[in-house]
């Protein structure tokens, strides 16, 4: 009799195993087989973005594109630092660049404020550690996206991001969300990592992503934030980049960030 | 062989407890059908109605496919020709409007609970 | 073999009832967690691991040390470890049941844990973690299983688990190595940026699991008749000592580095658990503590003599696990994320219900070792029955 019963026990946990964990995992080796999974972009488009902080240092410029982002993606508004959800906001120059400042490095450019966002970088770390490619770089248009579906909410992307891009949503985000009224973007449930997203529902309309329309909308201020592909040599933003001296967050690192900064 | 009391015992409370619920049933109604309410002017849907019926999940599954993942916008539908705007929001609630008079109606009876709207919102709340 | 776990003594019951008790309480606060979400914990946007992810990683470090025992035992044959073994792999199974609860309740979105499998993503470590740490589960369960169930029996065990048994052995290796790589190779977080990262993983590993399992058979000593002998205590003694030794070694040796490149970018972190920094020193207290627990245990642990006092090694196991469980799990967990990738400061202690969760999870792992090692007590005493 305890043979039998040992007997069946261990196929029946065989079996649970092997279909717990075989169908799915061939499944899955099956899909991850197939052409379009890299984590690299193909030589597509590269959407890219430089950042002119010489007129974004007026704070109107600044507000305008968080706003606009706050708008466009129902981000919520939390107060708390600890669990704050940001896309774009403003940091100081020594904080985001700070291979870049020294013991006499001057005040004012030391506290110069610079908006910062997700670069999405071309050899992205937390795309390289999401462990569902719930966070995956784009084949076709090089954008470092979020699929709010999968993510399970390990937040390793958020240890893996040098850049402080990536938030969390500790609580529902429904109640925080200010602007009234809403934008037709979903809003993230709790549990979900989130990041700026170069407005991807935008640029597949053929549109500019919402803070750097808001940037260009401000008399003085045009091309405050500058939009563009990078592997076309003929964008304005390839023009740019090669006109004026630029430099990007922690270059050294390796993750090949696409926000580019005129200081 | 002492058990076989405890067991017969056992056997009884397994059938009471799993026939109970058919039993309460028995009596022929089993609740009113839902009744969903349909868009007026529009006679037809993305697809099939039977098709929507049993596949709409699975089609909303490759539309958020195709939109996220692979940045596509329109959707060709097989049974009409016409295409769409792969969007919960903007195409499917355009039509039905609000949850409660359509969606909830078969979720409820079904006892199921999408997730759906902990993030996507409808046309009346935007 | 598997009734035993419920043969046992009023004792035995309200034991198994106390575990209860504490997972019942920790279910209370994990069904918080799940309405209100992971905002009921004390971690932040900068500071997005905590107790959780900290005790996973030490607790995989004891799962790994597993093969500390079945090592001299399976390959070298070392005779005195018998009745050892059984205890460190049924302990390597707890404390891997307890390292995947860990991480489940860690999960912002945990209905989802299955899409790890559903899409397998071969470049992320976090995949291979999860992968290993299921197959090192079975294997130990399995090992387990069939050797003691053939020693109950009198008989050899079947000659297909000896390839399993050496399986393990690597196996017990790459847990702990891939969880090191979880953290080792990111280039954000320049304080566990470091290649002697898995090195320091393994060796405080074999310290900290060894003297658990000292604590443990000491423990079936004095209130079963389940002796695992005196040589095997010592033996496993002087295998803390040495992994203490090296432990101690590796982390002088990551000073080293800090200190004499007396580069900001690798100094910070340590500065922070040393003296604070910028005036937040929440875990300068805990650090040298730990630090002095370190250096007592092991100040005496290097004496034979000392060692042979067997209420004095328990005392200093106990140390050993204390200091390496401050310094494995926030220590290194949350000091990562000191400073942030914007150079700001926040720090992090842990909430009341995170702390329930966490002693819950604990529970689960007790409740599972102590049917298991209820399963030896009871086949053991039966079997010496029979022998006289």
């Amino acid at each position: 009799m305890d043979d039998n019963r040992r007997d069946f026990l261990r196929k029946a946990g065989g079996a649970a195993i092997g279909l717990g964990l075989g169908f799915p995992l061939l499944r899955g080796l099956a899909t991850a087989s197939e052409p379009g999974h890299g984590i690299e972009a193909a030589e597509s488009t590269q959407w890219a973005m430089l950042v002119d902080t010489r007129k974004c240092l007026d704070e109107k410029v600044r507000d305008a594109c968080i706003e606009a982002c706050v708008r466009a993606h129902n981000v919520p508004v939390i107060s708390d630092p600890e669990e704050e959800v940001k896309w774009i906001w403003t940091e100081k120059y020594e904080h985001t660049f700070p291979e870049r400042v020294h013991d006499r490095a001057n005040e004012s450019l030391r506290k110069r404020p610079v908006l910062v966002l997700c670069n999405h970088c071309s050899s992205p770390p937390c795309v390289r550690v999401c462990p569902t490619q719930a966070t995956w770089k784009r084949e076709g248009d090089g954008l470092v996206m979020m699929d709010m579906h999968r993510c399970i909410g390990c937040r390793y992307c958020m240890a893996a991001c040098p850049y402080g891009a990536r938030s969390f949503n500790w609580k529902d985000p429904r109640p925080y969300i200010k602007n009234k009224p809403l934008s037709a973007f979903p809003t993230r449930s709790m549990g979900v990592v989130e990041k700026c997203d170069f407005c991807a529902e935008l640029l597949r309309k053929g549109l500019q992503p919402a803070c750097v329309e808001a940037a260009n909308k401000i008399p003085g201020k045009e091309g405050a934030l500058v939009f563009g592909d990078l592997s076309d040599p003929r964008s304005d933003l390839s023009v740019m980049l090669k006109r004026n001296h630029t430099i990007v967050r922690k270059a050294s690192l390796g993750t090949g960030p696409n926000v580019y900064y005129i200081i | 062989m002492s058990d076989k009391g405890k067991i017969f015992l056992g056997v009884l409370l397994l059938i009471v407890v799993v026939g109970v619920p058919l039993w309460f049933a028995l009596p022929g109604d089993s609740g009113p059908a839902p009744e969903l309410e349909y868009p007026e002017g529009e006679s037809q849907c993305v697809e099939h109605k039977e098709y929507m019926t049993a596949f709409h999940m699975d089609l909303l599954d490759e539309w958020r496919d195709e939109v996220v993942r692979e940045g596509k916008t329109e959707y060709t539908s097989k049974a009409y020709g016409r295409t769409y705007e792969m969007s919960l929001t903007g195409t499917c609630m355009k039509c039905h409007q609000k949850r409660d008079t359509f969606c909830n109606r078969c979720h409820d009876y079904a006892d199921v609970y999408p997730y759906c709207w902990d993030c996507h919102l409808e046309p009346g709340e935007l | 073999m598997l009734e035993n776990a419920f043969r046992g003594s009023r004792k035995y019951w309200a034991l198994m009832g106390f575990w209860v008790v504490v997972i019942a309480a920790g279910m209370a606060a994990y069904g918080l967690q799940l309405t209100q979400g992971l905002t009921v914990t004390g971690m932040s946007r900068d500071v997005s691991w905590g107790l959780y992810i900290a005790q996973f990683t030490f607790l995989v470090g004891v799962a790994a040390s597993a093969v500390m025992v079945v090592l001299p035992y399976y390959l070298h044959n070392y005779k005195a470890f018998g009745r050892m073994v059984i205890l460190g792999e049924f302990l390597a199974v707890s404390a891997v049941i307890m390292c995947m609860l860990f991480v489940f309740v860690d999960m912002g979105q945990p209905r989802r844990v299955a899409n790890v499998i559903l899409h397998p993503t071969p470049n992320s470590v976090m995949f291979w973690d999860f992968m290993v740490l299921i197959v090192y589960l079975l294997l130990n369960l399995v090992i387990g299983l069939v050797t003691f169930d053939a020693e109950r029996k009198g008989a050899p065990p079947p000659r297909w688990i000896k390839p399993v048994i050496y399986l393990s052995i690597p196996w017990a290796v790459s847990i702990h190595t891939v969880t090191a790589f979880l953290y080792s190779g990111l280039a954000s977080r320049a304080f566990w940026l470091t290649a002697i990262l898995a090195p320091r993983f393994i060796a405080s590993a074999f310290a900290s699991g060894p003297s658990l399992l000292i604590i443990l058979a000491l423990i079936l000593r004095k209130f079963t008749k389940f002796d695992v002998g005196k040589d095997a205590i010592q033996k496993l003694g002087m295998i803390v000592t040495y992994a203490m030794l090296i432990n101690v070694f590796f982390v002088l040796v990551e000073l080293f580095t800090a200190l004499y490149s007396n580069m900001p970018h690798h100094l910070h972190a340590f500065e922070y658990l040393a003296v604070g920094l910028h005036g937040k020193a929440g875990l300068v207290p805990w650090m040298r503590v730990s630090w002095l627990l370190t250096i007592v245990a092991v100040a005496l642990l290097v004496f034979p003599k000392v060692r042979r006092r067997e209420g004095v090694l328990a005392v200093l196991c106990v140390m050993v696990i204390a200091g390496i469980w401050i310094e494995k799990g926030m220590g290194l967990v949350v000091t990562g994320f000191i400073p942030s990738p914007l150079g700001h400061i926040t720090e992090y202690s842990p909430t009341g219900p995170e702390v329930l969760i966490t002693l819950g999870v604990y529970g689960v792992g007790f409740l599972f070792l102590t049917a298991l090692y209820k399963i030896v007590i009871n086949v053991r005493e039966r079997t010496e029955q029979i022998i006289g």
